[in-house]
């Protein structure tokens, strides 16, 4: 065995840095520390380059110039950012939003705090089924624009179900009617071709943990051409041309910048080689195991992203079972509400089925033997959990669960 | 959230995970929770001169479902029927040390031998009506 337990198959959550990546930051801690704010002297001076070249190398890699690149803390400060901040400065224009029901929560809650602020928020559903399940489509979009939408804010693909929504055509759509486009592209970018231009984004949130970067670091892209304005949320020394203040994280930029660059030299073969991985495993589950079931879109997924329902086993069990591989789960039990994923609930996949799902995340460092070994462990879990599940009992009995009435009404 | 080394200890070895013929008159049968919540847990009892012989369960749910079911049905194996009426899910909860997000898996293992029991009495009652 040549690799280490427990494997690593989260790559959604977060990635591990790139030693390129770390190799890049080291300088930037200890000998080249200066606040890149610090105009008058050599310290400063070598921070600012540094941080300029990071800002080019992010650019580049969706297409935009160094200048239209905001830092941030992460992409969760992007997002609010970018929402808020064009929601306040654009109110005289109008007071309609338009997003996603899937949406990170950092947009969604966002979005909800602006709701109680007196903005009007259209939450689109995503579809159900058939190739385009999990996404939002154009003419979706075009529907719910009125007058007043001033702001449209979508995912590029979604964190959970990989789901890749048709961003550039929705892009066309917005722009049609005038309004700005605000894409979350944490996800999607440095994994499948984004273009601010092809796409017509306005602003766009990106973050250097889910790309091989450290974390603690993310950037808004904020168009120049024409001009986009949003309003500071973060008051202070008017960093980042007033738009984000707070002395900048040099090493983190620097790390996000070469773990950019890396993306964009590497994306085209590295997305192939992830996908043959991400089908291997698919593959491999399916021949083994009856009753699996993937969420969301096949066609329009990222390359590493797998969601499966394995029926009749609980999510949180099997995550207890497969303990030599970190995976994540939509099951209730993952989190303090006790409700499944709203991202799937949102696919119309019922509770059910939500309970059971889980996602493995392929990444730059999975190799095809963990693939192996991963399968292995799965098929081993979900046989050795169905063994002790009623429900799976009841199915092999030919009972039909829907027909039953479940004792308990709470959770 | 780190789970006790009980409920792993439980969950890596389950006891008693089986069926029991749930038409013998001799079996009562709980069935509690729904598939939409995330937890079901069928747990049996086999009972001979009003004391439980044996026990068996199958659980869909996370491990602290699974261990508590487990646990009971360890519990109640030798009690009285009325003795394993008694049972309280704060009992279980202390022994797995769950955290309070897990209560309701305690909960749930409670409801579960009550239903068992409650199902057994009803088959004996209708015999003997």
């Amino acid at each position: 065995m040549t690799f280490k337990i427990p494997i690593f198959m989260d790559n959604h959550s977060t990635t591990p840095m790139d030693p390129r990546v770390l190799e890049a930051m080291l300088p930037f801690f200890c000998d080249d520390f200066g606040n890149a704010a610090s105009r008058n002297h050599a310290f400063g001076w070598k921070a600012e380059q540094a941080a300029e070249l990071a800002r080019d190398q992010v650019g580049a890699l969706i297409g935009a110039s160094g200048k239209e690149i905001v830092w941030t803390s992460g992409a969760t400060e992007a997002i609010n950012l970018a929402i808020k901040g064009v929601a306040e400065f654009y109110k005289d224009k109008g007071n309609h939003i338009i997003t996603g029901q899937t949406e990170h929560k950092a947009t969604l809650d966002t979005c909800k705090r602006l709701e109680k602020q007196g903005y009007h928020v259209t939450y689109l559903p995503v579809r159900s089924s058939g190739e385009h399940a999990g996404r939002i489509m154009p003419e979706d979009v075009e529907a719910a624009m009125t007058d007043h939408t001033v702001l449209v804010a979508l995912m590029l693909a979604n964190n959970e179900i990989g789901t890749v929504h048709p961003i550039n055509e929705i892009g066309a759509v917005v722009k049609k009617r005038g309004a700005l486009f605000f894409v979350d592209a944490v996800q999607g970018v440095g994994k499948i071709p984004f273009d601010v231009n092809e796409s017509k984004a306005d602003l766009v949130a990106l973050t250097g943990h889910k790309m091989y970067g450290p974390k603690g670091i993310g950037a808004l892209y904020v168009r120049r051409k024409p001009r986009v304005r949003v309003v500071a949320q973060i008051d202070g020394g008017g960093h980042e041309r007033g738009m984000r203040s707070g002395t900048l994280n040099v090493p983190g930029i620097v790390g996000f910048g070469r773990a950019a660059e890396i993306a964009k030299a590497e994306m085209a073969t590295e997305s192939v080689r992830i996908a043959g991985m991400r089908d291997r495993l698919r593959d491999k589950l399916f021949a083994a195991l009856p009753e699996v079931f993937i969420n969301g879109s096949w066609e329009h997924r990222l390359p590493g992203n797998l969601n499966i329902s394995f029926a009749f086993v609980e999510g949180e069990g099997l995550m207890m079972a497969m303990k030599d591989v970190a995976v994540s789960s939509g099951s209730a039990c993952t989190s303090a509400s006790l409700e499944p994923s709203y991202v799937l609930r949102a696919l119309g996949i019922g509770e059910e089925l939500a309970h059971t799902s889980i996602r493995f995340g392929i990444g730059r460092f999975n190799t095809d033997e963990e693939i192996d070994y991963v399968a292995n462990h799965t098929i081993e879990a979900v046989t050795k959990l169905r063994d002790l599940s009623p429900l799976w009992e009841m199915h092999l009995e030919g009972v039909d669960l829907k027909s039953i009435v479940w004792a308990a009404a709470e959770h | 959230m780190a789970y006790s080394e009980k409920v792993i200890e439980h969950y890596e070895h389950p006891r008693n995970v089986g069926s029991m013929d749930k038409n013998s008159d001799e079996v009562g049968t709980g069935l509690v929770g729904a598939p939409a919540c995330g937890d079901v847990m069928k747990l049996q009892i086999r009972v001979e001169d009003g004391i439980i012989k044996d026990a068996k369960f199958k659980t869909f749910g996370c491990g602290s479902a699974i261990a508590s079911s487990s646990l009971v049905t360890e519990w109640v194996k030798g009690m009285s029927v009325d003795q394993a009426a008694l049972l309280k899910n704060s009992q279980i909860a202390e022994e797995l040390n769950l955290p309070p997000v897990k209560i309701h898996c305690s909960v749930l293992a409670e409801d579960a031998i009550k239903a068992a029991i409650a199902d057994y009495k009803a088959k004996q009652a209708k015999r003997q009506a």
